[in-house]
């Protein structure tokens, strides 16, 4: 498996991170080496194993499902790049 | 009064208690030995007033008599711990300016039993790194040198400030997090204890995520029972954490008796990799031979999974991690991009990240996307989590054999020297070769000094220990720490 440009820069949108047209042939090369050091896993017999979920054998508490928390605008706020009339701000989203 | 820093939390609490010495007095010889160890570059965001605060309040609390163990002790905390308006950007970017609404479950728990912060440590960027070198602010750097050589070493990582800073005396304890390593590895590589719990011990409620599934908070401190100690302090059910473990925290410093007689101790042999250094196979040698003599039975076990546990690693943790870091995309809190005229929401978010990410951080964010995307989410991500429970079951097989802990070198090499290894990723992630079996297999692990090299660089050895069982763990590395007797420690040059 050979990861090529494209594939690269795919990855990239996906992930929501702008790379440079010219930056993606290193970056590519990257994903195969680290790739290339994943692939040794195809040498185990996975066949029958279950792929794990939990690591301690834990069964998730359950409670009421009610409000516990809230009113706090200010706080939820405060750190926002940038916050207005009560909401976090962004570029038009909607034409 | 400089000696002061160089108490450790038990000696610091029993003169506290015995009126020998007051916190402030305490905090205040900690601040300015922080204050003479810029070149360190250990803390990297300073809180003195709230420090010499909680001191004060601490100092009334013990006149009061009412004074848990940790009550009055100055620590650092690592970066990645969320601290009610003191800066929290996990030593990235993309966090500049966030001052959290909220502290972390643990850092909070070792507030309400007394304990002072001095101020925030480095780290690599969101924890990924094992070197210190990705962190936003520099890297930290190793208080040991080789020799009479002035090379900067590397502290490890990631959580390198509170290596550099324990092992430095700039503080009496730290917290660390450990994903693949990151507490053991820099304790490791300073001379200095530390310990990650088993999964679900500590609440990780407030630690900025990096991969929940196997990021685990711990302490990292002078010696064995100061890490019981403050363990004590750090662990607990929190209702926030929906992984955190309800089970009752045994009194760990009490279980520590030296008496490991009629343990039994596993030495694996897929620990022995090639190209390990001489010095950390006498090291490992020397260690089985102080636990036997200590009257502990050895013997020898195989975990045939651990050769793929490194590969597992770096599907999971990165696939973990490119879902966690979605949520930094300028909208709600940290850095967002300055924009061009006509840039959508998609452009913010692309440059944004494209910003705020370091080199490493966003490799690994995308090797997590191309894991977890569509055609490669069974042959990758499937398949590790798979392998993963193999990882598990081998330990659980031996554990079943009446392995009691395994012994293992906690490092394949002494601290190396900053820039080495830098530019090559898979390099880079073989530090954490003896560490990451036991995040994914999500049980505690302890590093202890055991010795020097050939340069009078620190090395220690790891003990893995059976699932909820750290007092026992705990116990069987005070054996070992007492064995072999290391009280090394660097000349100052800072």
């Amino acid at each position: 498996m050979s990861i090529d440009t494209e594939t690269a820069a795919k990855v990239a949108k996906l992930a929501r991170i702008k790379v440079e047209p010219e930056a993606l042939p290193a970056l590519a090369q990257e994903f195969n080496t680290i790739l290339g050091f994943i692939e040794q896993l195809n040498e185990v017999d996975v066949e029958g194993v279950e792929p794990m979920t939990s690591v301690t054998p834990m069964r998730l508490k359950r409670r009421k499902d009610g409000v516990t928390d809230g009113d706090m605008q200010d706080k939820i706020l405060s750190n926002a790049p940038d916050a207005r009339e009560g909401f976090f701000a962004v570029p038009k989203v909607v034409e | 009064m400089s000696d002061l820093t160089k108490m450790k939390i038990a000696e610091a609490r029993d003169a506290l208690r015995a009126g020998d010495v007051t916190s402030v007095a305490l905090t205040e010889a900690c601040l300015s030995a922080i204050e003479g160890a810029g070149a360190l570059n250990a803390f990297v965001h300073h809180t003195p007033e709230i420090a010499l605060d909680q001191a004060r309040a601490a100092d009334a609390r013990i006149k009061a008599g009412d004074a848990p163990a940790m009550c009055g002790i100055p620590l650092g905390i690592k970066d990645l711990f969320c601290t009610k308006g003191v800066p929290s950007q996990a030593a990235s970017n993309i966090l500049k300016g966030f001052k959290p609404e909220y502290e972390s479950t643990v850092s909070q728990q070792l507030f309400d039993a007394g304990a002072v912060m001095l101020g925030k440590l480095n780290m690599d960027e969101f924890a990924m790194g094992s070197s210190n070198e990705t962190s936003c602010y520099g890297n930290a750097v190793n208080p040991w040198r080789a020799g009479n050589d002035d090379t900067a070493l590397t502290p490890g990582g990631s959580s390198g400030g509170s290596a550099a800073a324990v092992a430095a005396d700039l503080c009496l304890g730290a917290t660390g997090t450990d994903t693949g390593g990151s507490i053991r590895q820099p304790a490791a590589f300073v001379g200095i204890t530390g310990i990650k719990p088993t999964y679900g011990r500590c609440s990780r409620w407030g630690i900025v995520a990096f991969a929940s599934s196997l990021d685990q908070a711990g302490p990292m401190t002078k010696d064995v029972r100061d890490a019981a100690i403050m363990l004590q302090a750090m662990c607990g059910h929190d209702p926030k954490d929906s992984t955190s473990a309800d089970l009752a925290v045994p009194d760990f410093e009490g279980m520590l008796t030296g008496d490991i007689r009629g343990k039994t101790i596993g030495i694996p042999r897929e620990y022995h990799m090639d190209g390990m250094p001489d010095e950390i196979e006498a090291l490992w040698g020397s260690g089985r031979q102080m636990l036997q003599d200590a009257g502990a039975r050895i013997v020898d076990i195989s975990l045939p999974h651990t050769k793929y546990a490194l590969p597992a690693y770096y599907v999971i943790a990165p696939a973990e991690a490119s879902s966690n870091l979605a949520r930094y995309d300028g909208v709600r809190y940290g850095h967002r991009a300055k924009l061009a005229q006509g840039d959508g929401i998609t452009e913010m978010y692309e440059k944004t990240r494209a910003e705020g990410f370091g080199a490493e951080v966003k490799r690994r964010v995308m090797v997590g996307t191309y894991v977890l995307s569509a055609g490669f989410y069974d042959a990758y991500y499937n398949r590790a989590r798979k392998v993963r429970t193999l990882i598990k079951k081998d330990f659980e097989d031996v554990f079943a054999q009446g392995v009691d802990a395994i012994l293992t070198p906690a490092t394949p090499s002494a601290a190396f020297p900053l820039g080495q290894e830098v530019s090559d990723p898979v390099q880079m992630y073989l530090n954490d070769v003896f560490t990451v079996t036991v995040n994914l297999a999500g049980l505690p692990g302890i590093a202890v000094p055991a010795g020097v090299d050939g340069h009078g660089l620190p090395l220690g050895l790891q003990l893995i220990g059976r699932p909820w069982e750290e007092g026992d763990l705990l116990n069987t590395a005070y054996a070992l720490e007492q064995a072999a007797g290391f009280v090394a420690k660097p000349a100052k040059w800072w």
